[in-house]
């Protein structure tokens, strides 16, 4: 396969998953803003949001306050935010159309409409739109374009760069809402355990379309170690660093078999994934949470780079 | 107006009767009703969204997703026209790959002096770098697309040939396919000949091209300027139909005596490209230095027989418009044989007696620049306010060589929904012919409609639209 076209296939997931992270970061948002505010008010937390996102040096420079409305618009309508849910769209459908050869039809039908449809979205008045559809919207159309993927794609290194690139990209969007929580939304220690602090860990869930999946996999009291437990360290949570990580590796083996070689994005891949084996909470929280995710996002960015250089670049020999 | 209209050969009539191979058609549009109609054209509409077969015009602007309009009446060859005009266009396809063998071999036409020296070395589109080259089985121009307009029942002009890459194969292919999907019917009463082989035609033309030291099957790729391109979707609709690599010029590099892919399992030799960009991009090192599409070193390696290159360079200065005029003479200095397929009388203002004329009879004439395509820069005389008129005739006396003038064509018509109903629309025709091991034609080819009453303009950027063409079987 042209390793151009195994970047675009690879970027299509990216796109759509970091879409559907967004539309997720909007939820907590959203129901953040329904309750009473303690921890500076309103504004800090549609601030972690942006922070979360990634995006909030962009909205400041083109909106400076933080008004619910402008930064829904903003995270889900804004082209020049190239994070938003409509660059998004946009993105992950121009980079299918560069490589319809290696699409399914029907692959290729949700990514056009989607688009099409987000095309629509953005003529239609504002007012009309609630925020919640807007969210709906992007995660049952996240789920159609995957579904498609699973359901008509050739199981070939191209079907692996797809998967590669949803598990990636999960994996940081995962640590990075963790990170922003335990940073940004809960800046005082006092709060940990406290009834709000369990409000928002669970908004955190509810988020990540997990909530009743977390009930079920602990019950009682929400706790920070539960929480990271089952978002870190749980191969049940389809959102979990190790089950990203497992699917990391499982795809990047299928190529190595299929191509008959072996590289160093496996060894670092493997590399990542016992170490996630090996760890407990509670080294976790000794080395700190917050060091815990940022070494994890840098692993992931790493291995990235690697899987890159030897698959993507076409620099590979 | 009214007079002119009735001079128009509408390829449904003969006289007050129907043509047979639109007897059917003729009751099934007329027992159509309106909404079903309607109903059926966003369908065809939404299909073609769907699919992603859209157009973008070059320095229009706008909405870079534009669909081609496409019209639902089909236009209808009978069996024994198209053999008639399958023989005359495989004539000149062979023709025209001989005059390329001899323009860059011995020069022998022009030595004949059948063809004036000047017309083809100094020639823009000539190609000093390829000298010489005898490309694997002595073709140049591998798809010869060659646009005809009809006068009469059996009246067919050639209007021009398109040697290096004649675009517009995807929407012959897309709207059987359409017309298949939403009027199955029409296909189980009409014995209609299929196109759908055209990708594998294409394919088998092109591995019969493979260079000599290509080893097992030959591995080809398509070469395009990339997704920004307005025929984008064809590039890719071609590799997917046929089963090849779509690459852009970095996915390509030369190394040792070969041409190589980047691919994630590493290099791959590749043996044809089907290139989509034109000969200036092609190599920086040989053509364009500025060239980002091209693949430097890429000519070294074709002249040294590593890899072929479809359309071979140099191909261009067979399909100009002031060669245009001696491709009947090639078919008689070639082939011994006598023109099938006539020319257009054409008028090359770059003569001192033919600039004369056009001058005298600009209110008459379609003027047309050498180098044009696309509809783009052209007048048409009988169409035209006197204003325009007049200024054209300062841009033809500035520089005169720059335009050839022809005679306004009746161009036949075809029956088209529009609007108000039924109204017959110009239309020409673009058939594809292979040139490999073989010579091949699909039954078909792309027929380009006039949307606009009157217009005689049929490009796609001058708001023409498309129609499925059908030939019936034997």
């Amino acid at each position: 396969m042209l390793s151009r076209t195994a970047e675009n296939l690879f970027w299509i997931t990216r796109y759509m998953e970091r879409g559907e992270t967004i539309a997720r970061l909007l939820e907590v948002g959203s129901r953040n803003a329904l309750i009473p505010s303690v921890s500076g008010g309103f504004r800090n937390e549609w601030d972690a949001i942006l922070q979360a996102s990634g995006t909030a040096g962009g909205f400041a420079d083109k909106y400076g306050d933080t008004v619910q409305r402008n930064i829904e618009s903003y995270l889900f309508f804004d082209l020049d935010n190239p994070s938003s849910i409509a660059s998004c769209v946009a993105q992950a459908r121009e980079n299918g159309r560069i490589v319809r050869t290696a699409l399914s039809s029907q692959t290729w039908d949700a990514l056009n409409t989607a688009f099409q449809e987000m095309q629509e979205l953005r003529r239609t008045e504002r007012s009309k739109l609630s925020v919640n559809d807007l969210i709906d919207w992007t995660i049952r159309n996240g789920a159609t374009v995957r579904g498609s993927i699973e359901d008509t794609q050739l199981r070939n290194d191209g079907y692996c760069f797809m998967h590669i690139g949803y598990a990636l990209e999960r994996a940081d969007a995962t640590a990075r809402l963790l990170d922003v929580k335990y940073f940004v939304l809960l800046p005082q220690v006092d709060y940990v355990g406290s009834g709000l602090d369990n409000y928002q860990w669970r908004t955190i869930l509810r988020a990540m379309s997990a909530h009743r999946a977390f009930n079920w996999a602990y019950g009682g009291e929400i706790t920070p170690a539960k929480i990271a437990d089952f978002l870190i360290l749980n191969p049940k949570s389809p959102r979990s660093l190790i089950t990203c990580a497992t699917e990391t590796m499982t795809h990047l083996d299928a190529l190595a078999r299929g191509y008959g070689r072996s590289g160093e994005a496996q060894a670092q891949a493997r590399d990542l994934l016992a170490r996630l084996s090996e760890i407990t909470v509670e080294d976790i929280f000794d080395v700190g949470l917050h060091e815990f995710l940022s070494g994890t996002i840098d692993s992931v960015g790493r291995l990235t780079a690697i899987i890159h250089d030897q698959y993507l670049s076409g620099e590979a020999r | 107006m009214e007079q002119s209209k009735l001079a128009y050969f509408n390829e449904m009539f003969q006289g007050d009767d129907v043509r047979e191979p639109y007897a059917r058609l003729r009751e099934w549009s007329a027992n159509m009703p309106v909404e079903l109609r309607s109903l059926k054209q966003s369908e065809a509409e939404a299909l073609f969204r769907r699919i992603g077969i859209t157009f973008a015009v070059y320095g229009e602007g706008g909405d870079p997703d534009r669909l081609i309009p496409f019209d639902m009446f089909p236009r209808v060859f009978a069996h024994d026209e198209w053999r008639r005009l399958e023989r005359g266009i495989k004539q000149r396809a062979r023709a025209l790959n001989a005059f390329l063998m001899d323009v860059y071999g011995r020069g022998e036409m022009i030595r004949a002096g059948r063809i004036p020296e000047r017309l083809v070395y100094r020639n823009e589109a000539f190609e000093p770098a390829v000298m010489g080259m005898k490309p694997p089985r002595g073709v140049y121009s591998h798809i010869v697309g060659i646009d005809l307009v009809r006068t009469g029942p059996d009246e067919f002009f050639v209007l021009e040939d398109n040697c290096r890459t004649p675009s517009g194969v995807s929407y012959m292919l897309e709207n059987r396919e359409i017309m298949m999907r939403m009027f199955p019917h029409l296909f189980q009463e009409n014995r209609i000949a299929p196109v759908e082989n055209y990708p594998a035609l294409l394919k088998r033309t092109l591995a019969s091209v493979a260079p000599q030291k290509c080893e097992g099957d030959p591995v080809i790729a398509i070469l395009t300027p990339g997704h920004y391109n307005s025929a984008y979707y064809e590039h890719s609709f071609l590799a997917d139909m046929m089963g090849v690599e779509l690459v852009e010029g970095p996915d390509l590099f030369v190394e040792g005596d070969y041409c190589w892919m980047r691919t994630t399992r590493g290099p791959q030799r590749v043996d044809v490209i089907y290139r989509r960009i034109d000969d200036a991009f092609l190599d920086p090192l040989c053509f364009r230095p500025d060239s980002m599409l091209g693949v430097p070193g890429l000519m070294n390696v074709y002249r040294s027989g590593g890899v072929t290159i479809a359309s071979a360079p140099g191909s261009g200065v067979a399909d100009d418009k002031a060669i245009y005029t001696f491709v009947p003479e090639m078919v008689r200095f070639y082939l011994g044989e006598e023109p099938i397929l006539k020319n257009v009388p054409t008028w090359q203002c770059a003569q001192a007696d033919d600039l004369k004329y056009v001058l005298e009879n600009l209110f008459d004439l379609v003027v047309k620049e050498v180098h044009g395509s696309g509809g783009y820069g052209m007048l048409v005389g009988p169409r035209s306010t006197k204003e325009q008129i007049e200024a054209f005739r300062a841009k033809i006396r500035e520089t005169p060589w720059n335009y050839i003038a022809q005679p306004t064509l009746a161009l036949s018509t075809c029956p088209t929904f529009v609007e108000e109903g039924i109204a017959p629309r110009h239309v020409d025709l673009r058939p594809y012919c292979l040139v490999g091991e073989r010579i091949e034609l699909v039954p078909g080819g792309l027929t380009r409609v006039a949307l606009t009453e009157g217009s005689l303009v049929v490009n796609s950027s001058q708001g023409g639209g498309v129609k499925d063409t059908w030939v019936m079987a034997e």
